[in-house]
């Protein structure tokens, strides 16, 4: 079977550019169903007590969260078609409450589901070949992968064949559903990493081998949370057909001798840090050579099978410049900035890639509504082959614009609120969902967020500050990444206030750092204001078009330091 | 304890002997790890020998036994401790044979993954079995007519499946 066999093709709105199910596929997506509706009754009858029942619901994507049930939904590699965000849309409106939360795992969020309809729930996604697994627990987790999949200009090789191929051999792993702690892995094909594989539990990089053959740079060991690391490099080149069984030693290695007595040390970076890399990579390699392979035998086959899928879209020949997309800026100045800001370049002459923010001035980080997400998925089947990413900066991705349907494109979303013209620059912050959903949570993020936001709405002066990344996590356990923000804003409590601490220097990608702290905590009220701060040094020291981080790395972190003792003396409590 | 094999709750023919007991002359009997060699010394021709591992054993120490021991009980401290699974699949790759048994407060969801993992057998305590009757033990080990995994006591993955379906 072909993605353009004619029974896939004859399917509704489904383009032929991502993978689709085959009735094994609907078959175990269809029993997962079957087995978590069983799941909630034994649970609603007595038969599991909640601590049981409990890494099972995680498993399927069901938290407890503060308010209510929360539960995860799960899109691999960040790829979704028209009728996938359709039914998203028709979700939120049924059984929540018209909007739905995309995070930066790539995944979506509904926030006020009922536990008794959670099995339908799943039962409608299963619908449009969609599922929650393992979206939660100390098991592999949903594989996310770059959002400029298979159209970035840079790219050596699509990486969503890999995140495929490792979203079926984690699915239900017999072994690895019991781990000592949730693990994450990122695949990334192109020259720039955007799907951050360095701060992930395990990170692919499909690079050339000796022979030219596609393969794996593997690393090991990254992640934020607490105790934050850079992963390190387990192999440097990996065949292809080793992917699986060399993941499987990895995860055997793991499951064995990672630490269980402590959760907060548990996860695969403090085993690598405390038993030290080469140690590491020395019981990896044994295991792997002590493997029976031959379930692994047929591996390239199956990969093939799959990597067929996602072909190209039926692109049409075009110049790579466009007359219309010219003059639709020199007459539109609203347009010709989101054109600048939120238009990256394609591989293909005469087609784009378009970022749609979905952080408005003041508004909740990756939250989008129901009809929101129906436009979304009409703009996508207009102007981009019905296909859409989630990338992990919490925007939604239409990967194939031709340049000249950009301004109608432009219209279209701005009629919706979709046309912040924001993407990379200040306002385009990460944030976690904080103290407002999160049980975990020691302060609230989004409140954080919605001020920064109002206080640099400006998007001239945006421009003019140029790209910054600002990330905010409502707790040490870091999903909103602030680690690796240029500015990082980790919430935290003291003495029953929130109190946040602001680090300098974080980068996701593969210059990957971990940022650094500024100084004492502030309160929620002055946080735009050491931001601001920060932000005014920066433009009165940078030199000629220099980034932030690049600032940041030149001038040294004491001379950022500097700036906020003098502003503290000038009566800010900092 | 009760046991469960294939879904359905069985006798146990096997008697656990605490650390302190004397060997008994007649019956099968599974042992810690410390008094396996003075099980094989001491114990009849007619009597069946089994081991019970932590989850940590390190299976090279234990393989030269295998041909003389009929079960191998491996435990689960808790439900989550996914350890014995792994070290499941390490003795059954080291070429051990007999009876392969889970202890512990496993719930009736892992009966899939006990299975495929090498597992023949689960022993569970008399509060779980209580709750978790035979017909959900059954129903859970039936969830999936396949998986994307070669394990075992499986048809054969959806992978090798789909090979063989295309050849």
């Amino acid at each position: 079977m072909t993605a353009h066999d004619p029974q896939q093709a004859a399917r509704p709105n489904t383009p032929t550019t991502t993978y689709l199910y085959d009735n094994y596929d609907t078959a175990f997506v269809r029993e997962r169903v079957a087995e978590f509706r069983e799941q909630v009754r034994r649970r609603l009858e007595g038969a599991t007590t909640e601590e049981e029942f409990r890494p099972f619901r995680l498993m399927n994507g069901l938290y407890l969260q503060l308010h209510a049930y929360m539960l995860r939904v799960a899109i691999p590699y960040g790829t979704l078609t028209a009728r996938q965000m359709r039914s998203l849309a028709d979700i939120a409106d049924k059984w929540d409450k018209g909007y739905g939360h995309f995070t930066t795992r790539q995944n979506l969020q509904f926030n006020w589901p009922k536990l008794v309809d959670v099995p339908d729930i799943l039962e409608a996604l299963a619908e449009v070949e969609m599922h929650a697994i393992q979206t939660s627990g100390n098991c592999i987790r949903n594989v996310t992968a770059d959002h400029f999949s298979g159209v970035a200009a840079d790219e050596y090789e699509d990486p969503r064949p890999t995140a495929e191929f490792l979203r079926q051999w984690s699915s239900l792993h017999s072994e690895f559903s019991f781990l000592p702690r949730k693990f994450k892995i990122a695949v990334s094909g192109a020259a720039q990493d955007r799907a951050a594989v360095k701060v992930h539990d395990i990170g692919l990089r499909v690079v050339a081998g000796p022979g030219g053959e596609p393969g794996y740079e593997v690393y090991v060991g990254g992640g934020l949370g607490r105790s934050p690391f850079v992963g390190k490099v387990v192999r440097e080149f990996l065949p292809r057909e080793d992917l699986l069984a060399y993941l499987e030693a990895i995860l055997r290695v793991y499951n064995r001798f990672g630490r269980r007595d402590n959760k907060y040390k548990a996860r695969i970076k403090i085993l690598v840090h405390e038993t030290g890399l080469d140690q590491i990579r020395a019981e990896v390699e044994a295991e792997f050579a002590a493997m029976d392979r031959t379930p692994f035998a047929h591996d390239a086959e199956e990969f093939a099978r799959i990597a067929a899928f996602f072909a190209p879209p039926p692109y049409e020949t075009l110049p790579a410049q466009s007359e219309a997309l010219q003059s639709a800026k020199r007459e539109n100045p609203a347009f010709a900035a989101f054109a600048e800001v939120n238009v990256s370049a394609h591989k293909i002459d005469g087609y784009a890639i378009v970022t749609v923010s979905l952080k408005p001035t003041g508004g909740i980080p990756g939250d989008a509504t129901s009809a929101q997400m129906r436009v979304l998925a009409d703009a996508s089947e207009k102007f981009g082959f019905g296909e859409l990413r989630v990338s992990h900066e919490q925007n939604i991705v239409l990967p194939h614009v031709k340049k000249d349907d950009l301004f109608a494109l432009w219209r279209m979303l701005d009629a919706a609120g979709l046309a912040t013209a924001n993407v990379g620059l200040l306002t385009d912050i990460i944030s976690c969902p904080g103290l407002d959903y999160c049980s975990l949570a020691t302060a609230r993020s989004i409140p954080i967020a919605q001020a920064i936001s109002r206080r640099f709405k400006d998007e001239e002066r945006q421009r003019e500050i140029g790209r910054l990344g600002i990330k905010i996590s409502g707790c040490i356990n870091a999903c909103g990444h602030h680690h690796v923000g240029a500015i990082g804003v980790l919430g935290l409590e003291k003495k029953g206030q929130e109190s946040y601490q602001i680090t300098l220097g974080g980068d996701p990608s593969l210059s990957a750092s971990v940022g650094e702290l500024l100084g004492p905590g502030v309160g929620a009220d002055q946080v735009a204001d050491v931001i601001e701060h920060i932000v005014d040094f920066y433009l009165s020291e940078r030199q000629g078009e220099e980034r932030f981080i690049d600032t940041w790395r030149r001038l040294g972190h004491a001379r950022f330091k500097d700036v906020l003792r003098r502003e503290g003396e000038n009566g800010a409590d900092i | 304890m009760a046991l469960i094999s294939e879904g359905k709750f069985v006798e146990d023919e096997w008697r656990h002997l605490a650390d302190e007991e004397d060997l008994p002359r007649s019956g099968k009997i599974v042992v810690s790890q410390q008094r396996l060699e003075e099980a094989l010394a001491g114990l009849g021709p007619e009597q069946g020998l089994g081991v019970r591992l932590p989850n940590t054993a390190d299976p090279a120490a234990i393989a030269p036994y295998f041909s003389r021991l009929s079960l191998i009980a491996i435990a689960f401290p808790a439900f989550t401790d996914g350890r014995g699974f792994s070290l499941a699949r390490l003795v059954r790759r080291a070429g051990f044979k007999g009876e392969l048994r889970a202890s512990g407060r496993l719930v009736a969801d892992q009966a899939l993954h006990a299975r495929q993992c090498g597992f023949d057998t689960i022993e569970i305590p008399h509060d779980i079995a209580q709750r978790q009757n035979e017909a959900q033990w059954a129903k859970a080990l039936g969830s999936y007519a396949e998986t994307y995994q070669e394990g075992y006591g499986t048809r054969g993955s959806i992978l090798e499946r789909r090979r063989k379906a295309a050849l």
